[in-house]
């Protein structure tokens, strides 16, 4: 394959349904065991910390700090699900199973697998967007009709980490592998975008660097809908978590075209 | 037919069966090459598939018979050549012919999150195929697979045999002109072997076009109407198995085994053969007349020795010498 074919522009079409679809069916197969793995972690940490460490300090960012880490942990579950899905499930899919050699023996092209594949991602961010949004209503927080503008920012965080996981996922010569990404990439996107703590505290130093974070902007955007106002930058915002989507998607394909169609 | 060094043999398209015209080939190659890095996998390759045919790539391994194969199919980009499949160019057109095809690979691909039949659905939802359409194929495939009774069954309480016939009736699901099947029967046990066999002969009855890579000539032999053999990336011989017998091989062959056997096929079988070969402590001597050969050896006792018709293993083995592959 020549380096201009592999280069090409990502093909877009509606022949990532059936692929999309058949992730869907085996996802329902295991659904329950999925909500549940979805919940348990982010809500853990939620009453722990949020009711263990909210009594010392109150209210943060003008909410109660339980509601305050909730919606950290609503963008942080988007994220770690995205990538998850992008890193083990593709991997598994792609190189253990051989689903992906199967499909693109049918007339579905292997750009249209992989967009399948990163839709699929951004799907499941939503669901566990969702499945948090659901514990957090529970708990008496975000009783706006703006918190539900968290879903589809839940779909763009899974988007943008969904890329970077196939990005992982093409690269990868088995899972051992994808440890990289959770301390290089999520390990610090948890700690510096403010999801245990306004990141405004930093340095200035590290706000900025804070500020070329992915999942910062998501989190900017996510707490005042979770208080019922419109954030402000929403372009900034989407800006930067579209643009981040994109290039990594891109990189991911022309890596996996690399990778599979030699 | 033996192909030129340049791979310029003349189409063996245009043999005549029966002297009927028989329309346009089902895959057509011509002057195919692909390189990876410094080393040409492919070399030149022609040859072309008709209507009914079932056609045999026999190569040893890293012969160049799946990157031909993934070539066909436009999975990777050929640096010279053209391909037609199922009427189209490949690969520009090659999703568009994929929809006539059926692909077995090498390895299993089975769902193992699917059960038997949703394994066939989904596929058979990769070619937007009605749900009807699929629904009535699908007891018919189970069946002809031998799968009747394992509709619901999951995949890892399959055996190895059955993965193998549930991945030829899932290349069936769209009903292909073109079923191509990259080793078959590699790693399946001479039961499951037969089995697939006899699947695929009743396919080639109901008039569908096979094209198989192998390195088992009992496979070759069993199914091939023509077969091509390619080494290093290029065609060396194409033609019908008995043609191919006929141009290449003596058509008898005496085995002589033993510790002697090395030095009584120096002292007299050379003599009386018209090629012979010596592999570890086997001599093969080939011979038009193996009268004078079997004569000789029953005055010798101490030796053992099998008296045999040329087979597709003699001529493979002729046309791309004894050594290992790796």
């Amino acid at each position: 394959m020549t380096a201009s074919s592999v280069l090409r522009p990502p093909v877009i079409s509606t022949r990532f349904l059936p692929v999309w679809r058949r992730n869907l069916l085996v996802w329902r197969k295991l659904a329950i065991a999925s909500i549940l793995g979805n919940i348990a972690d982010p809500l853990l940490y939620m009453l722990a910390l949020g009711y263990g460490i909210g009594s010392f300090i109150g209210n943060v960012g003008g909410m109660p700090y339980v509601a305050f880490i909730g919606t950290g942990m609503v963008c942080q579950s988007a994220m770690f699900t995205a990538s998850f899905e992008g890193m083990y499930s593709a991997f598994s899919r792609m190189h253990v199973q051989r689903t992906w050699e199967a499909i693109i023996n049918a007339p579905i092209a292997l750009d249209d697998v992989m967009l399948a594949e990163w839709i699929w991602c951004a799907t499941k961010a939503v669901m566990s967007t969702a499945a948090i949004l659901i514990v957090i209503f529970a708990l008496g927080f975000g009783h706006t009709w703006h918190a539900l503008w968290i879903l589809p920012l839940g779909f763009i965080v899974g988007l943008c980490f969904g890329a970077f996981g196939l990005v992982m996922n093409a690269l990868a010569p088995g899972y051992d592998f994808f440890t990289y990404f959770f301390t290089l990439v999520l390990t610090p996107m948890l700690l510096f975008s403010g999801v245990y703590f306004p990141v405004e505290q930093m340095p200035a130093w590290l706000a900025h660097i804070a500020n070329a974070l992915p999942l910062k902007h998501a989190i900017d955007m996510a707490r005042p809908l979770m208080l019922g106002r419109a954030p402000t930058g929403i372009a900034l915002h989407v800006g930067v978590l579209a643009a981040y989507a994109m290039v990594a998607y891109y990189v991911a394909l022309v890596l996996t075209r690399r990778r599979l169609l030699k | 037919m033996i192909a030129g060094a340049a791979g310029t043999a003349p189409s063996p398209g245009m043999q005549q069966r029966g002297g009927q015209p028989r329309g346009a080939p089902v895959l057509r190659v011509d002057g195919l090459r692909k390189r990876y890095g410094s080393a040409e996998v492919v070399r030149g390759l022609d040859f072309s598939i008709e209507r009914g045919e079932c056609f045999a790539l026999l190569g040893p391994n890293g012969a160049g018979k799946t990157t031909t194969l993934r070539c066909c199919l436009g999975l990777i980009d050929p640096d010279a050549g053209s391909i037609e499949l199922c009427g189209k160019p490949v690969p520009e057109a090659a999703r568009e012919a994929r929809v006539r095809v059926g692909v077995v690979p090498q390895m299993d691909s089975l769902d193992p999150d699917f059960t038997v039949t949703e394994n066939l659905v989904i596929y058979g939802g990769y070619f937007r195929l009605p749900r009807a359409v699929i629904d009535e194929r699908i007891p018919r495939l189970l069946d002809f697979a031998g799968l009747g009774t394992k509709a619901r069954s999951q995949i890892r309480t399959l055996s190895g045999g059955m993965k193998r016939r549930l991945m030829l009736a899932r290349a069936l699901i769209n009903d292909p002109e073109l079923l191509i099947l990259d080793e078959p029967t590699t790693g399946l046990d001479p039961q499951a072997r037969h089995l697939i066999w006899d699947g695929l002969r009743q396919l080639l009855s109901q008039g569908k076009t096979i094209l198989l890579t192998t390195h088992f000539m009992d496979e070759a032999e069993r199914l091939a109407t023509r077969l091509a053999v390619i080494d290093h990336g290029m065609l060396i011989a194409c033609d019908t198995p008995r043609a191919l017998l006929a141009a290449h091989v003596e058509p008898e062959v005496v085995e002589v085994y033993g510790d002697d056997a090395g030095a009584w096929a120096q002292a007299h079988g050379r003599a009386l053969a018209q090629r012979m070969e010596i592999a570890g402590e086997t001599a093969f001597c080939y011979a038009h007349d193996a009268a004078p050969l079997l004569a000789d050896l029953a005055t010798r006792g101490g030796l053992r020795y099998l008296h045999r018709p040329a087979n597709l293993e003699d001529l493979f083995i002729k046309l791309t010498g004894r050594e290992l592959r790796d």
